[in-house]
C-alpha cells in the first residue's frame, strides 16, 4: 500500500491508556489529518478539542476567505472520532456511520479554528458523539456536530 | 459544457478535484486518491469524502440558479453525511441534485461513488441559503 503507515492500534496497544495528544501526532500529521495540519489542543474525560488554521488552500469563496465547510467536517469528524477512544480508555477500530454539522456562522478569514468533540454515550458497537466548532471562545460556537461511530471490530472495510 | 463554466474553490483544488463529466446537465466532480485525502491506512477520510459531496453538491446549486436564470449566491446552512462503504485508494467521483430550489432554499442530495454509481461509498444531504446577490448582501 503506497500510502500506508503505522496503524493506529499499533502505537496503541492495548491495556495503555489512550492519549489523544499522541495520536493525533499521528491522525493529525500524516493523510487528510496532516493536509489540515490538526493540532492537539486539550482533552477531559469523555472530550477532545484540535484546531485547524485557517490557510488560503482550504478556502471555499476567495472572496470571502471563509473556510471551506468540509475543513469543518473534518475537524469534527476526527476529534468526534478521538473522544470515543478518550472516554472508553483505549483505541477500538472504529468509522464514521454519519455526522452532521449545523452551520450557525461562516469561519472568517485568517481565523484559527477548533473542533470540540465530546462522546456523551457509548454501547458495545456505537459511540454517539456531538461537539462543536468556535474561533478561540467556546461560548461562540460557529457550528454544532453530532454524529455516530461504528465499531467494526477487526475487519477493516 | 453549454453554460459558463465553474470554477471550483481553492479548497477543491488543493485536494485535486475536477469536472470530469456531466450527468444531466450536472457537472460529475471526480477527486484523485492521495495521501492527502487519505484517513487510515488505504481508505479515504470521511471529511475528504464529504468535501467531495459538498463540491458536488454546490456545483448543481449552481447549475440550477443558473437555468433559472439566477445570480444569487448560497449560504450552506447545514449538511448530513451518511458513510455507506469505505472509500478505497481510487478516483472518487460525486454529483449532486437539487431536489428542491425555492426562493429561499435549496435541498440537495449528493452522492459519492467509485467504480459503481449504484454502490454509493456516501451520500450527503444539505440545505443552502438562497441569498440576494452578493453586492447586496448585509
Amino acid at each position: 500500500m503506497a500510502f500506508g503507515k503505522p496503524d493506529l492500534g499499533s502505537i496503541v496497544p492495548k491495556g495503555t491508556e489512550f492519549d489523544p495528544a499522541l495520536v493525533n501526532k499521528m491522525m493529525g500529521k500524516f493523510g487528510h489529518g496532516g493536509f489540515l495540519d490538526m493540532e492537539y489542543v486539550g482533552h477531559g474525560a469523555d472530550w477532545v478539542e484540535l484546531a485547524i488554521d485557517w490557510r488560503e488552500d482550504l478556502v471555499a469563496d476567495p472572496d470571502t476567505g471563509i473556510l471551506a465547510s468540509a475543513v469543518i467536517i473534518s475537524l469534527m469528524d476526527n476529534a468526534t472520532s478521538m473522544s470515543i477512544w478518550t472516554k472508553l480508555g483505549e483505541f477500538r477500530p472504529q468509522v464514521t456511520m454519519d455526522l452532521r454539522i449545523d452551520y450557525l456562522r461562516p469561519s472568517p478569514s485568517g481565523e484559527r479554528v477548533y473542533g470540540r468533540g465530546i462522546c456523551y454515550h457509548l454501547t458495545n458497537s456505537i459511540g454517539f458523539v456531538r461537539g462543536f466548532a468556535h474561533n478561540g471562545n467556546p461560548d461562540e460556537p460557529l457550528a454544532h456536530a453530532s454524529g455516530t461511530f461504528i465499531r467494526i471490530g477487526d475487519r477493516i472495510s | 459544457m453549454t453554460d459558463s463554466p465553474i470554477a471550483l474553490p481553492p479548497y477543491a483544488q488543493a485536494l485535486d478535484m475536477t469536472i470530469v463529466d456531466e450527468i444531466d446537465g450536472v457537472p460529475v466532480i471526480g477527486m484523485p486518491f492521495a495521501d492527502r485525502v487519505q484517513g487510515r491506512p488505504g481508505y479515504l477520510h470521511g471529511g475528504a469524502i464529504s468535501g467531495l459531496l459538498e463540491i458536488a453538491a454546490i456545483a448543481a446549486v449552481h447549475r440550477a440558479l443558473q437555468a433559472k436564470g439566477s445570480d444569487s449566491a448560497i449560504k450552506q446552512v447545514n449538511v448530513t453525511v451518511d458513510f455507506m462503504r469505505g472509500g478505497l485508494s481510487q478516483m472518487t467521483f460525486a454529483v449532486g441534485e437539487v431536489t428542491r430550489l425555492g426562493r429561499t432554499m435549496a435541498n440537495v442530495e449528493a452522492r459519492a461513488w467509485q467504480d459503481d454509481r449504484d454502490k454509493p461509498i456516501a451520500m450527503g444531504h444539505m440545505h443552502y441559503l438562497i441569498k440576494a446577490k452578493r453586492e447586496d448582501a448585509a
